[in-house]
């Protein structure tokens, strides 16, 4: 720590009438000036705009100002914008401090103006005895690898590495089975279009082909090693080990269909699922004329709560074209709820109907009834059941996790999902991103799809990949961990509850080690540690001590 | 040997534009965003909260709001729209007709006090017509750029040749009602179009009796309502007596599956009415709620564990069946007559509360947009998406979106623009 005299300015944002409205801006300036260290004090009526940015500006040079404080809003949308203007000036981003007493001031007591201000004051105090002790960081520069490797050659996988490929992108494909095409190749043909599954299958000379992209098949991921920019994935193929380096992983492993064996009295013979008829309708080998689905088989239930998303629609374009083959059959659906939303989708349905396709909705407390011959169905409409009688009885079996899952999550240090999908970042926002830098998901991996579905994801999951590995360096965030290991007793608590993974043991040193450009700064681990052995930077705890004692702890 | 612009258009500043615009720039690939209104965020901004996390929209939005008008890639082009096209894929004209604003945008720093002094009450578009903004304003108070504007339909000086009281009380003289209207020229690579959605009117839908009965009001309007920045700061009344409403309705497939209105499925409706009554239930736990429903869809990840927690948490009431008709009590209560299926009995129940939730449906100058691009528009005017491509047009290098090629939420639209990303990236990156 330099011995420099501590300089604080404080800027206090009017944001037009959201806090000067409500808190008495004038007092809390003059208030502002009697805490220690700060030598500068003013109300903007918009800090954040160009006009109050000059202002910080200006007055770090002409103050010799060396920690600035903005009291506004949230450091969420805002305080990049200030630590930067703080940059400009020439002062470390880090010796910015800001003041929230807009969201969790001015408009949670508007009906209340004074003690509003009583509480900026004590919020600002804080704010002031933290900055005292602020240092500077850097933030770190990483280099990248500027190529991609994607896991998984179903559909999309090889459509993200397509894209990448055409962006100029060189791409790793990594692929257990023996080809490509995951479970595109077992089927018939695909809607709402009703051509052959075979056309989308082309994609797969177009992969095999790009010069940009590396296929291989038959091989099995035996560990995988690195961070954003920097990733290293060991693959095991015909006894080969090889090594393949990353700026960027995608995830597209797909999913399989539950087993049907032990649901509705399954024999594959005359009660076969979903997938065993699309077999059946590729050889044309069908020749009855009753025929019968029942959807949800082994979903929504106690077991596998969700919905999978893409059986309706399968159900829907499988009798489709058995109607089509022989309009004389009758094709029941027995459902529960259709899931045909969109403009395609549900025109399709309607065409299915429209064809004397039967529908009959069914409730999960009353499922339907296999007897020799026919099904018994309680239909709540009728108020009665029916019998439905079948020669073929098909079953819609949800699309589940792969096996594999559990262990892949492992070796890229992701999360899964109760059901052992892949878990995003964040449902709404970043849907094909993992908290974990650089690593990304698309497909059934993450979410029963249908192709449409898994090729605009891929495509999504491509574009993301392609913002990392476009740039040359990564600046990674200076606010990180940092474990003291004389305090650390090696308990592993901080490596457990990372939601980054970026936390681990160092074998050759035996000692817990926190890697700088994965860790966020989200400060968990420091609020583990059973020995205080953690510095969070930024929010050490002298900070944070120094900010309850002003407030009227300790 | 034709030009490669490293550069491309978003049409359309919502939710899908923003992130098609934020991954190009990213990508390094510099990006003219065209917004037609005065500021960006689209219907994400209306929304109070998001299913299935119930975050709220605004708090998850903002940042990304900031992002785009901060990010040196991204050139932002309010009250903008495109008025011609020419060209072909890695060098397209495109022609722009920019609004004059009134409010000079380097100068204006949203301080507010031109509002306080504007004489005119206007419906505010932004909050569904159900309080009054002025005649000079913001969109919404997070609105970025977070720069006024001027209406010229209802500013006095416009109208009436008087007045100018914005401009004697701007401190920072931004005002400036000498600005014209301007047409500018970009040069771009590839065209992203997300110009989202509009709102099925259901006045047409005589029988619900919406714009008749003051309690009966659409789910974009229940948003604005329950909203803590919205017309009743969070506290939900009923439009008739500002009385605390206790049973609600919502209907779905206002508009919806529905052969004589938009044959379509809307989508989103059977997740956003659980997330509006979960909300309304958290306001006021004395709210007991019903959603009449054709088929709950809910097949997207944890959802149908959200409509669970509907019925379990938050005694929601699903009742299947479609309502035949709204009619309404001498104490304006509105009654919904439907079929009840179990017992195929015609039935009534009193709601204090009812929420329509209506289609979503094209733009309404979709059709004028599709023919100055050139691209297909579907049976029902959304613009026309390959099938098992969905960003692909019907053009080379132009790509498409979120919910203006078919209804979609956000979580759709938001990977949907990523993967327009790509697509456009694809172009004016090759090799």
């Amino acid at each position: 720590m330099s011995d420099e005299a501590i300089r604080i300015g404080v800027f206090i944002c009017h944001c037009g009438t959201n806090i000067g409205g409500v808190l008495d801006i004038p007092e809390l300036t003059e208030y502002t000036k009697t805490l220690p260290n700060v030598v500068y004090s003013a109300a903007n009526l918009y800090t954040c705009s160009e006009v109050g940015l000059s202002e910080i500006r200006e007055n770090i040079k002409e103050h010799n100002l060396n920690r600035v404080i903005v009291a506004s809003c949230s450091p969420r949308t805002h305080e990049p914008l200030f630590r930067s203007t703080c940059q400009e000036a020439g002062l470390n981003p880090y010796l910015f401090e800001m003041v929230n007493i807009r969201d969790q001031d001015s408009w949670v007591h508007m009906k209340e103006p004074e003690k509003g201000t009583e509480k900026a004051k004590d919020l600002i105090r804080m704010g002031v005895y933290k900055a005292a002790l602020l240092e500077s960081l850097e933030k770190m520069q990483v280099s990248v690898i500027p190529s991609a490797i994607v896991i998984g050659g179903g559909i999309a996988g090889m459509n993200a590495a397509l894209n990448l490929a055409n962006q100029n992108f060189k791409v790793s494909l990594i692929e257990k089975d023996s080809e490509l095409g995951g479970l595109l190749r077992y089927l018939n043909k695909v809607y709402p279009t009703n051509e052959d599954a075979s056309n989308l299958l082309e994609t797969r000379n177009l992969v095999e082909n790009h010069k940009k992209i590396d296929v291989y098949k038959s091989a099995v991921i035996e560990k995988i090693e690195g961070y954003v920019g920097n990733f290293k994935v060991i693959i095991l193929q015909n006894k080969k080990i090889i090594e393949i380096e990353a700026g960027a992983i995608i995830v597209a492993t797909g999913a399989k269909a539950l087993s049907p064996e032990g649901y509705y009295n399954y024999n594959g013979k005359n009660i076969i699922s979903q997938l065993e008829l699309e077999g059946l309708l590729k050889e044309n080998s069908i020749n009855t004329n009753n025929i019968t689905m029942i959807q949800c088989v082994g979903c929504r239930n106690e077991e596998r709560k969700y919905c999978s998303n893409i059986c309706c629609m399968t159900a829907l374009k499988n009798a489709i074209l058995l109607k089509e083959q022989n309009p004389d059959a009758n094709v029941t659906i027995i459902f529960r709820d259709l899931q045909t939303q969109g403009v395609a989708y549900e025109e399709y349905y309607r065409r299915a109907r429209e064809m004397g396709i039967l529908f009959i909705n069914y409730l999960p407390e009353k499922p339907p009834i296999i007897k020799k011959d026919h099904i018994e169905v309680y239909n709540e409409f009728m108020n009665q059941g029916i019998g439905v009688p079948y020669d073929l009885l098909v079953l819609s079996m949800p699309l589940i996790a792969n096996e594999d899952s559990e262990q892949l999550a492992k070796m890229l240090k992701v999360p899964l999902e109760e059901n052992n999908f892949f878990l995003e970042a964040h449902v709404k926002l970043r849907p094909v991103d993992f908290a974990t830098d650089g690593i990304f998901v698309c497909g059934s991996a993450h979410w029963p799809a249908d192709i449409s579905e898994s090729i605009s994801q891929s495509n999504a999951a491509a574009s993301r990949a392609s913002t990392i590995i476009s740039k040359e360096m990564l600046e990674v965030e200076g606010s990180t961990a940092e474990i003291n290991t004389d305090l650390c007793v090696g308990c592993e608590a901080c490596i457990k509850i990372c939601p980054y993974s970026a936390i681990s043991r160092d074998e050759e040193t035996d000692t817990v080690v926190v890697n700088k450009v994965v860790c966020k700064g989200c400060g968990v681990c420091g609020a583990s540690c059973p020995q205080n052995a953690i510095t969070i930077h930024h929010f050490t705890s002298d900070q944070i001590t120094a900010e309850i004692v002003t407030y009227g702890g300790g | 040997m034709s030009k490669n612009l490293k550069r491309v258009m978003v049409i359309g500043g919502g939710i899908a534009g923003i992130q098609a615009s934020l991954d190009l720039a990213e990508r390094g690939i510099k990006v003219e965003l065209i917004e037609k209104n005065a500021c960006i965020g689209g219907r994400m901004a209306q929304l109070d909260k998001t299913f299935p996390t119930n975050d709220c929209s605004i708090c998850i939005l903002a940042p990304k709001l900031a992002e785009c008008s901060r990010h040196p890639n991204i050139t932002l082009h309010t009250l903008s729209e495109v008025k011609n096209l020419s060209g072909q894929p890695r060098n397209f004209n495109v022609k722009i007709f920019k609004k004059a604003r009134y409010v000079k945008e380097d100068e204006c720093i949203n301080c507010g006090l031109c509002i306080e002094k504007c004489p005119m009450r206007v419906d505010d578009e932004f909050d569904m017509k159900l309080r009054k903004r002025r005649a000079i304003y913001i969109d919404y108070v997070q609105g970025v750029p977070s720069i006024m504007r001027i209406d010229r339909k209802n500013c006095l000086l416009f109208t009436k040749d008087a007045c100018r009281i914005c401009e004697k009380v701007c401190e920072r003289e931004a005002i400036d009602f000498d600005q014209k209207d301007e047409e500018l020229e970009l040069n771009v690579g590839s065209i992203i179009v997300a110009t989202g959605y509009d709102i099925f009117d259901p006045k047409t839908l005589g029988s619900l009796g919406y714009g008749r009965y003051p309690n009966v009001v659409t789910a974009l309007e229940f948003e604005r309502l329950i909203c803590a920045s919205g017309p009743l700061d969070g506290h939900l009344k009923r439009p008739s007596d500002k009385n605390d409403p206790k049973k609600l309705a919502f209907i779905n497939c206002v508009g919806s599956r529905d052969i004589k209105n938009n044959p379509y499925c809307s989508s989103c409706c059977c997740m956003y009415t659980t997330k509006e009554a979960m909300i309304a239930y958290e306001h006021d736990n004395e709210i007991d709620t019903s959603i009449f429903y054709i088929d709950l869809r809910a097949a997207g990840k944890g959802f149908r564990e959200y409509i669970q927690r509907g019925c379990d948490d938050y005694a929601i009431k699903y009742i299947k069946g479609k309502v035949a008709k709204i009619l309404e009590d001498d104490q304006k209560n509105p009654l919904i007559v439907y079929e009840d299926i179990t017992t195929s009995q015609v039935k009534q129940l009193k709601f204090d509360l009812v929420i329509l939730a209506t289609s979503m449906i094209p733009k309404k100058d979709a059709g004028n947009l599709a023919k100055i691009l050139g691209i297909k528009i579907n049976d029902f005017n959304f613009f026309k998406a390959n099938s098992y491509q969905p960003q692909i047009s019907s053009k080379e290098g132009i790509f498409l979106c979120g919910a203006c090629r078919e209804p979609m939420d956000i979580p759709s639209s938001v990977v949907d623009a990523s993967g327009a990303a790509a697509k456009a990236a694809e172009i004016v990156m090759r090799g």
